[in-house]
C-alpha cells in the first residue's frame, strides 16, 4: 500500500516537475527586511526571473544575529535552502569543512573572479583551501563617523574635519545642550566604535598586528593603552545617550540632538530616508578623517549542497549572475552599499558614497573585516567586554588587560 | 481481564515483582523510553561534548575542563551567577510571602473574592516577553513610573531600575514578581481552602490570634502546598531568560545578564558549542546541589507510610 503510494506520489512530482526543467526555482534565505533593504532585494529577484527563473523569496526578520542560526541549522540539519545570505569571513568555515557548501571555483573562473573583484580580499575571504564557497555581493565598511552640520550650527562650531577636532568640539556641544556622540547601547555598535577608534588613534598596522595575527605584545602596548583611553573619553562624550538600536542613535544626529555617531555605511540609508542631502545637512568621515581606511566586510551569498544536478546547475547561474554588472549596479544603487567590482559606473552615487569608492578605487586603506579575522566566538567575547566597559566607570587599563586575555587565547 | 489474571496468579503462588500491574507497566513504557532517551540521553550528550572542543559543529575532540576553566574566568558568566542568585532568593522568598498574604487575606470570606482573585491571577496569563515589555515600559523614566510621580509634583523623584547597572536585576524582579505571585495566591488559597473548617474552630475555643493560627497551625498543615509552590517558583527561576530578553537584553552593558542567556548566546551567536555545552552542565549542576539534599531530608530521610 505505502510502496505504491509513493510511486503514485512520485509520478506526481515527476509530472510536476517535468515542464521546470530549464526554469530552476531557487529559495533564497537572508535576513534583508528593511525597506531600502528589500527594494535591494527585489532587483536580484527580478534578475533573476528575468532569465526564467523563480526566485521563492525567504527573508528571514531580525539581524543577522537572528537569522544566522536560524539558517545554519537549516543548512546542519538536512533542510537546506539552495541560497543563502552570509556574512564572507569565518562564520561558514565549518560547514565548508564538512562538506556543506557547494564548490563555485568553476564560476569563479570562468567569469574570471580573480582579476575583476576588487579589492580581492573578497575573494580571499570566500575561498578556502583553494576552492571559492561563495558569491561576493556587496561590500560593506563600518569606519565612518557621521557628522550633523544642524547640531555644529547651532553650538557654533565649524563641523569638524577629524576625530581629534570632534572631541575638542564636544565641550561647547554640551554647553549648547547637546549631546556630543550618539551611541546605541549595544555591544556590536561598541565594538565598531572600538574598532574605528582602534585605526584612527593606533594605525593600521597595530590594528592588523592585533585582529589578524593576534599579537598579544602590541594588544597590551601603548598605542592601545592610547586606544583604550580614547574609548574611555568617546565613553565620557556618549553618557547621556540611552538610546539601544543603531538607527535610533542615527536618528539623534538627524534631528540635530546630538553632533555625531560613529556607525557603519548603512546609517546612510536612514539620512536618505530622513531626506537629509550629504555634504550640507550632514556630512561623513571615513576612518574619521584620520586614516582614510575603510574594512571590506560585507555579504555574500552561499549555496548549500543539494543531491540534484539541475539544482546545482542552477545554483552556479546564480552565482554567476550576482557578481555580474548589471546587478551590482542596480543592487548596490538600491542598498547603499559598494559594489565589488571596480570596473562598473556608480555615478549615480552621493557625495559619501562617491568617497568610499574612490577609497576602494585607489586600492589603499582598505582592510579585511573583523568577521574575516576574528572567529565568531572572540567576536562575541570582544563584544562582551565593549558592551560592559561603555556601560560602567572599567578603567581602561582593566578593559586593556582584560582584552589581552582575550586576543590571547583567540583561534 | 489482565487484573483477574494476576489476581489467579496471586493466590497460586506469590506473584513475580516483574508482572505484577503489567499493563500500567506496559503503558508506562513510551514515558520511560522519552525520559531515557531524550531527558537522560541528551544530557549525557550534552555533557559529554562540554569537555569537546566543540565550535558550530559538535566534535568529539577532547579538552578536559577547558571550556570549564574559561567560563569560570568569564566576567560575563559571573555576573550571570551573582544576577540569577539575587533574583531567586528575593524572588522564592517574596513570591511566596505575597502569594501567601494574598490567599490569606482572600480566605477571610472578602467581598468580592472572585474579582480579586482574577485580578491577581491576571497578569500569570501575559507571557514573559508581553510582561517584560510592559514592564519595559513602566519603568522607562520618560514615560513611565518616574514620570508620573514628577508630574504629581514630587519633581525629585527618581526611580531608574532600568538604566542603571547597580540595581536593574531588581527592575526585572519586580516584573518576575508581577507575574508569578497570582498563581502561586491561587494554589496557597486552595490549600487554605482545604484546611478543616473545625480546626479554625477549635483554635478560636482555645482564644488562639489569628495570626498565630496561621503561623502554628494552618502554615505546618499546609506543607505539600508549600512544596508544589516551591517547585514551580525555582524552576521558573532556573529558565529565567525570555523576561531578561524582553526587559534588558541583557543591559546596561552586561550588568542583567542570566545563565540561561549566557548559553543560548555561546551556542549559536558565537558558534561555539563546547563553551555553551558547559555553561549548561553547570546549571544543571547547580539544580542537582540544590535537589539532592533536599530529595534526600524529603524522601529518604523519614520514611513514612
Amino acid at each position: 500500500m505505502i510502496v505504491k503510494l509513493t510511486t503514485k506520489l512520485m509520478a506526481a512530482s515527476a509530472m510536476v516537475a517535468a515542464p521546470a526543467l530549464h526554469a530552476a526555482e531557487l529559495e533564497v534565505t537572508h535576513w534583508w527586511t528593511s525597506g531600502g533593504e528589500a527594494a535591494a532585494v527585489a532587483k536580484l529577484a527580478e534578475a533573476w526571473e528575468a532569465a526564467g527563473n523563480t526566485w521563492i523569496d525567504g527573508a528571514i526578520a531580525g539581524s543577522g544575529g537572528t537569522a544566522r542560526p536560524i539558517i545554519i541549522s537549516r543548512i546542519i540539519g538536512g533542510d537546506p535552502m539552495a541560497a543563502t545570505q552570509l556574512n564572507h569571513g569565518r562564520q561558514a568555515e565549518e560547514l565548508i569543512e564538512a562538506g556543506l557548501l557547494t564548490d563555485l571555483t568553476e564560476v569563479a573562473e570562468a567569469n574570471n573572479w580573480a582579476e575583476i573583484i576588487n579589492p580581492p580580499s573578497l575573494l580571499e575571504a570566500c575561498t578556502f583551501e583553494g576552492r571559492v564557497y561563495c558569491a561576493p555581493l556587496n561590500i560593506h565598511s563600518a569606519q565612518w563617523l557621521w557628522l550633523s552640520h544642524g547640531a555644529y550650527e547651532k553650538a557654533g562650531l565649524e563641523v569638524p574635519s577629524d576625530w581629534n577636532e570632534f572631541v575638542a568640539s564636544a565641550p561647547a556641544l554640551e554647553e549648547a545642550g547637546l549631546l556630543p556622540l550618539a551611541m546605541g547601547q549595544q555591544g556590536w555598535q561598541q565594538n565598531i566604535a572600538f574598532g574605528t577608534i582602534t585605526i584612527g588613534i593606533a594605525g593600521v598596522d597595530n590594528w592588523l598586528a592585533v585582529n589578524r595575527d593576534k599579537n598579544v605584545d602590541v594588544a597590551s602596548g601603548p598605542e592601545y593603552t592610547a586606544v583604550f583611553e580614547a574609548v574611555a573619553a568617546a565613553r565620557d562624550l556618549a553618557s547621556e545617550s540611552n538610546v539601544q538600536d543603531w538607527n535610533l542613535a542615527t536618528n539623534l544626529v538627524i534631528t540635530d540632538q546630538a553632533g555625531g555617531q560613529i556607525m557603519g555605511d548603512w546609517a546612510q540609508g536612514e539620512f536618505q530616508v530622513a531626506g537629509e542631502v550629504a555634504g550640507t545637512d550632514y556630512s561623513c568621515l571615513p576612518g574619521l578623517g584620520l586614516n582614510a581606511v575603510l574594512d571590506t566586510g560585507g555579504d555574500a551569498f552561499y549555496f548549500p549542497v543539494i543531491d540534484d544536478e539541475e539544482t546545482r546547475a542552477a545554483q552556479l547561474e546564480m552565482a554567476a549572475m550576482l557578481v555580474s554588472p548589471e546587478v551590482q549596479v542596480n543592487f548596490n544603487l538600491a542598498k547603499g552599499s559598494l559594489p565589488v567590482r571596480g570596473d562598473v559606473d556608480l555615478s549615480a552615487a552621493n557625495d559619501c558614497m562617491q568617497k568610499g569608492l574612490e577609497i576602494l578605487a585607489s586600492g589603499e586603506g582598505i582592510l579585511p573585516s573583523g568577521d574575516m579575522n576574528l572567529s565568531a566566538d572572540t567576536q562575541t567575547q570582544v563584544e562582551d567586554l565593549m558592551a560592559e566597559f561603555w556601560s560602567s566607570d572599567l578603567s581602561a587599563a582593566d578593559a586593556q588587560a582584560r582584552y589581552v586575555d582575550i586576543i590571547a587565547s583567540a583561534d | 481481564m489482565s487484573d483477574r489474571a494476576s489476581q489467579t496468579t496471586a493466590q497460586a503462588k506469590r506473584p513475580i515483582q516483574l508482572f505484577r500491574n503489567l499493563s500500567a507497566k506496559i503503558a508506562s513504557v513510551p514515558m520511560i523510553l522519552t525520559a531515557l532517551v531524550v531527558f537522560v540521553g541528551g544530557t549525557a550528550w550534552t555533557v559529554t561534548h562540554s569537555f569537546t572542543s566543540s565550535r558550530l559543529l559538535p566534535k568529539l575532540d577532547f579538552v578536559g575542563f577547558d571550556q570549564y576553566e574559561r567560563l569560570w574566568n568569564t566576567r560575563r558568566w559571573m555576573i550571570s551567577i551573582e544576577n540569577l542568585a539575587i533574583y531567586g532568593i528575593c524572588s522564592l522568598i517574596l513570591t511566596l510571602l505575597i502569594g501567601f498574604t494574598l490567599a490569606a487575606l482572600l480566605d477571610r470570606k472578602i467581598r468580592f473574592e472572585n474579582t480579586f482573585r482574577t485580578i491577581f491571577l491576571y497578569p500569570f496569563a501575559l507571557s514573559f516577553v508581553v510582561t517584560g515589555l510592559a514592564w519595559q515600559w513602566i519603568l522607562n523614566p520618560d514615560f513611565g513610573l518616574q514620570e508620573v510621580v514628577r508630574g504629581w509634583g514630587w519633581e525629585s523623584f527618581a526611580f531608574d531600575p532600568l538604566n542603571n547597572s547597580e540595581i536593574v536585576i531588581f527592575g526585572i524582579l519586580i516584573a518576575g514578581i508581577w507575574q508569578g505571585s497570582g498563581l502561586i495566591m491561587c494554589i496557597m488559597l486552595a490549600g487554605l481552602r482545604g484546611i478543616d473548617e473545625d480546626i479554625w474552630k477549635a483554635a478560636r475555643v482555645d482564644g488562639i490570634g489569628t495570626v498565630k493560627t496561621y503561623v502554628r497551625i494552618i502554615i505546618p498543615m499546609m506543607r505539600p502546598v508549600f512544596i508544589t509552590a516551591l517547585v514551580l517558583i525555582a524552576s521558573g527561576i532556573i529558565k529565567l531568560y525570555d523576561l531578561v530578553v524582553a526587559q534588558t537584553n541583557g543591559g546596561p552593558g552586561i550588568s542583567s545578564e542570566v545563565p540561561a542567556k549566557y548559553v543560548i548566546e555561546y551556542m549559536f551567536r558565537a558558534q561555539n558549542l563546547g563553551q555553551g555545552f558547559a555553561a549548561s552542565t553547570m546549571m544543571l549542576v547547580s539544580v542537582i546541589v540544590i535537589l539532592i539534599p533536599w530529595a534526600y531530608l524529603e524522601f529518604g530521610g523519614r520514611k513514612r507510610g
